[in-house]
């Protein structure tokens, strides 16, 4: 029997016939769906490259069982920017050299969207590189990264509240 | 967090090498879009996985392959009795950039993680579950995976030939008369690469031709590698490798499982992706092997070197040959009248070691340096004073001038944007609350060496460019530093250039490793357009329509798209002068390649000072403060140049202070082969650190003065924070990484 599962993955319903039980929510990303941005570096939860929003929380979606996540609102590093017009925290990234060989970078961008919404962090240096310890990066482009949250939860507010006045 | 880049005095090639233009890759890598070679998913495609040995010495003698391929979906499983066989062992070395491989030769087993066995099936799970199924037993023999158990073993060179022995000068007598004679003695740990992506490859047979996707930090030299062991025409392989998720030295050569899975793509006439998990990177892939180091300072009275002498004892595999050349790291920074380097090694039932960031310097340094500030508290020296009476004006090992050499005014802006000034000379003088203070530096150096790279550069009609060279990104931005530098070399601006790299079918670019390539393949690259632009000048200059018609090949300039007389202001347009020729595009040839023996010693420098926070009850220590100045020649790109500075100091936190891969000496396999236990710096460790790069020109290292900025970094930063460690406790660090139970 082909089990079957509702998702909304950047936005648009899908009704997915899994051909295996055991697929992560990453494999059926990457493997079924073609959905490649999200990245593999560990398959553990170790290192946050597959790092994704479920139901806008960040979530290691190695560590997720695709079956476990039937109607749940997925957004991926290709759901983020609409069409030409690259999200603040992607623009951020590249503005400060936030990466370096780019294969964190999918998860780390999409960590740092998480924690914007989070709210916790805010525009404290300190709290911004503990929110974004779960993502690891190799070649240590921390300090962009930082500055490229930093910037971006700035961008954010500033729009947020042109929007509300 | 605020970073101070030294702008001032910056040189400009041209119009586009020197400015800190965002990485041309950008977008792609933002928005999920730039492709990995795990990221390809061809018709048909299968997966492969390998399964590997729970020993680390002996042999398998029984898989269970029987229920591997009865598992749903598992459509083939090789081990030795049915792998199909390469044209050459996986045992011949046929070039020095080769290192023995497992391919399923034999049963025997010779270190912990080795391929045993490789699942083909029709999905990942399928493949994985196969993998597991087959549950092998083994005759199993005591492994050798310490310093202690290991085989002594003789060797005379540590890697690539280099001479394992460098002795100059009398020593006996030197420490006969020395005032001080302060042996050091220093460990450091067996560490991994961990590039955040895998090792991958998709491998896709067309006929006797074959496409992969895989990453590799030298292109052509790959392809021809694989080609040579599957027995076909390298003319017949075809590798993409646009973007490598990371290299560090791991990524430089081709491994067992790799060649596994594309011969079981030729075997099945199936596309096949096989990538490495994380545990599996942990020995087919290479690692920085551990050493244990002694390093001996003669001093005489008024604290300047005598004699300067560098052991290391390191691990090498049973079958294979790579030392860790860590002495190497004491020639070429401090005067040495007497100076003797040696190294020993013992073979462990290990992988083979291999090149690792800043193979040998990040080691070398690491003790060098601790050793260095260990001498100047026995001068009773500042350790900074104690560097500067100590430095080398000349090359201790060759003799040779240095090509350039710009350390003092390193030290002098690094000294100055950390306050060394204050520092108390005395250990323990220093708390921030509860928390003891230290401040520490050490010397960064790095060698500039030049490998072999080819670029064509084409000219069109519509005065747009195209270059060419099989180039290697693999974070460190050649997508956009080798652009910028080849825009310069057709004199036009860099949107009017289309790049074409990582590919193998284009000019080889040569290796990305020693820091080397931006200066090997930009020279490649700067000459193929100079080799157009003197042809255009030969245009313009012969015909009497152009306006610089006479000016002869000297007299003119490229820039922004058009030669300009040097003798007044008349210029003409690309466009114009290949019109007027009646050509649609000119095209030039470029190497780049450092002729002849070097007649100057070519190195990086750089100054790091390193403030950390010990907690006195708990032994934890915490980088606070890191502040790096670098002279490294020409910067192509100071943002990128930046990234690259940082990112190896953030190494060198790492290899101060955390990472460090345990065997279990009883069964000779890893404790901690994954990113849980072996510990790498997150963004928390990593808090403030700066890069300054200081001016420098260097008329020798090569035409461009470019000697690379990608391992420097590492160096001098392990030694920093382990002096600024007992500048806070008044304890000298026995070795890497530092424990916390070491200081309590």
């Amino acid at each position: 029997m082909t089990p079957t599962l509702n998702l909304t993955i950047n936005g648009t319903p899908q009704t997915i016939a899994l051909d295996d039980p055991r697929a992560t929510l990453l494999d059926l990303l990457r493997e079924r769906l073609g959905l490649t941005g999200t990245k593999k570096g560990c398959d553990r939860g170790q290192c946050g490259a597959c790092t994704v929003l479920v139901d806008g929380e960040r979530v290691n979606a190695c560590l997720s069982l695709a079956l476990s996540q039937d109607g749940k609102h997925i957004t991926t590093i290709e759901g983020l920017a609409e069409g030409e017009q690259l999200h603040p925290v992607q623009a951020a990234f590249i503005a400060h050299d936030g990466f370096q060989c780019g294969y964190c970078t999918p998860g780390q961008i999409m960590s740092a969207v998480g924690l914007i919404a989070e709210g916790e962090a805010g525009l404290d240096p300190e709290r911004v590189r503990e929110g974004m310890s779960g993502n690891i990066c190799r070649c240590a482009a921390y300090a962009g990264i930082t500055e490229a949250v930093l910037e971006a939860t700035r961008e954010m507010d500033t729009a947020a509240e042109r929007k509300s006045a | 967090m605020a970073e101070v880049m030294n702008m001032e005095g910056h040189v400009r090639l041209g119009s586009n090498a020197g400015q800190a233009l965002t990485r041309r890759d950008g977008i792609l890598k933002v928005t999920g879009a730039a492709p990995y070679a795990a990221d390809a998913r061809p018709e048909g495609l299968l997966y492969a996985v390998a399964a590997t040995a729970g020993i680390a010495r002996g042999r398998v003698t029984h898989l269970d392959v029987a229920a591997a391929t009865a598992h749903p979906g598992v459509v083939k499983v090789y081990t030795p009795a049915n792998v199909p066989a390469l044209a050459i062992s996986p045992d011949e070395k046929i070039h020095p950039f080769v290192w023995k491989m497992e391919a399923l030769q034999s049963d025997a087993v010779r270190y912990a993680g080795q391929p045993i066995a490789m699942v083909l099936a029709e999905t990942l799970e399928a493949a994985t579950e196969g993998a597991r199924l087959l549950a092998p037993r083994y005759e199993a023999e005591p492994p050798r995976v310490t310093f202690e158990t290991g085989e002594p073993y003789e060797t005379d060179t540590t890697a690539f030939g280099r001479p394992a022995t460098h002795r100059a000068g009398d020593l006996d007598a030197a420490r006969g008369t020395a005032a001080h004679h302060v042996v050091t003695e220093v460990s450091t740990p067996a560490q991994y690469h961990n590039a955040m992506e895998p090792h991958a490859v998709t491998a896709r047979w067309d006929g006797d031709r074959l496409e992969l996707d895989t990453p590799t930090q030298a292109l052509a030299l790959t392809k021809t590698t694989i080609a040579a062991f599957l027995g076909i025409d390298a003319a017949g392989v075809t590798i993409r490798s646009p973007f490598l998720g990371g290299g560090f030295g791991s990524k430089a050569i081709v491994y067992g499982a790799q060649l596994l899975a594309i011969l079981a793509a030729r075997d099945l006439g199936r596309p096949v992706k096989m990538v490495l998990t994380r545990a599996q990177m942990y020995g087919p892939v290479g690692h920085r092997a551990p050493t244990r180091q002694t390093v001996t300072v003669n001093l005489d009275p008024e604290g300047a070197i005598t004699a300067l002498e560098h052991d290391t004892l390191t691990v090498t595999s049973t079958f294979d040959h790579f030392l860790e050349g860590a002495s190497g790291a004491s020639h070429s920074v401090y005067v040495a009248p007497v100076l003797h380097t040696t190294h020993r090694a013992v073979r462990g039932d290990i992988g083979t070691p291999g090149p690792m960031r800043a193979p040998g310097e990040a080691s070398g340094s690491a003790a060098l340096e601790l050793a260095i500030d260990a001498a100047a508290e026995a001068a009773g020296m500042d350790p900074l004073a104690f560097r500067l009476k100590n430095y080398a004006e000349t090359d201790p090992a060759t003799g040779m001038a240095f090509s350039s050499k710009a350390l003092r005014e390193c030290y002098a802006q690094a000294a100055e944007r950390f306050g060394w000034d204050a520092r108390p000379l005395a250990p323990r003088q220093m708390r921030q609350g509860r928390l003891l203070k230290g401040w520490g530096m050490g010397t960064a150096q790095f060698p500039c060496p030049m490998f072999q790279a080819a670029a064509h550069a084409t000219l069109r009609a519509d005065g747009s460019g195209v270059v060419e060279t099989s180039a290697a990104d693999m974070g460190q931005g050649a997508w956009t530093a080798l652009a910028q530098i080849a825009a310069d070399g057709l004199g036009i601006d860099i949107d009017r250039l289309d790049f074409r790299s990582g590919h193998s079918d284009l000019p080889d670019a040569g290796i990305a490793g020693g820091s080397g390539h931006t200066a090997t393949a930009g020279t490649a690259l700067f000459n193929a357009g100079a080799d157009v632009i003197r042809q255009l000048a030969d245009l313009a200059t012969q015909d009497p329509a152009s306006p610089l018609f006479g000016a002869g090949n000297a007299g003119v300039t490229a820039r922004a798209g058009r030669l300009w007389r040097n003798d007044d202001e008349r210029s003409d347009s690309y466009e114009d002068i290949l019109a007027r020729a009646g050509l649609d595009l000119i095209r030039g040839e470029g190497k780049g390649v450092r002729e002849g023996e070097p007649t100057r010693a070519m190195f990086s420098h750089g100054a790091v000072f390193a403030e950390v926070l010990v907690d006195p009850d708990l032994g934890q220590v915490r980088v606070s403060r890191l502040v790096g100045a670098f002279a490294a020649g020409r910067i192509i790109n100071p943002k990128l140049a930046r990234s690259q500075l940082l990112g190896g100091m953030t190494w060198g936190i790492g290899f101060a202070l955390q990472e460090e891969a345990l065997h279990d000496a009883r069964t000779g396999r890893f404790v901690n082969n994954d990113l849980a236990g072996y510990h790498v710096p997150v963004n928390a460790d990593a808090p403030m650190i700066e890069a300054l790069t200081v001016h420098e020109d260097d008329p020798f290292v090569n035409t461009l003065g470019i000697k690379g900025v990608g391992e420097i970094g590492v160096t001098g930063t392990v030694g920093a924070i382990g002096n600024a460690v007992w500048h806070a406790t008044g304890i000298r660090p026995a070795g890497f990484p530092i424990h916390p139970e070491s200081l309590i």
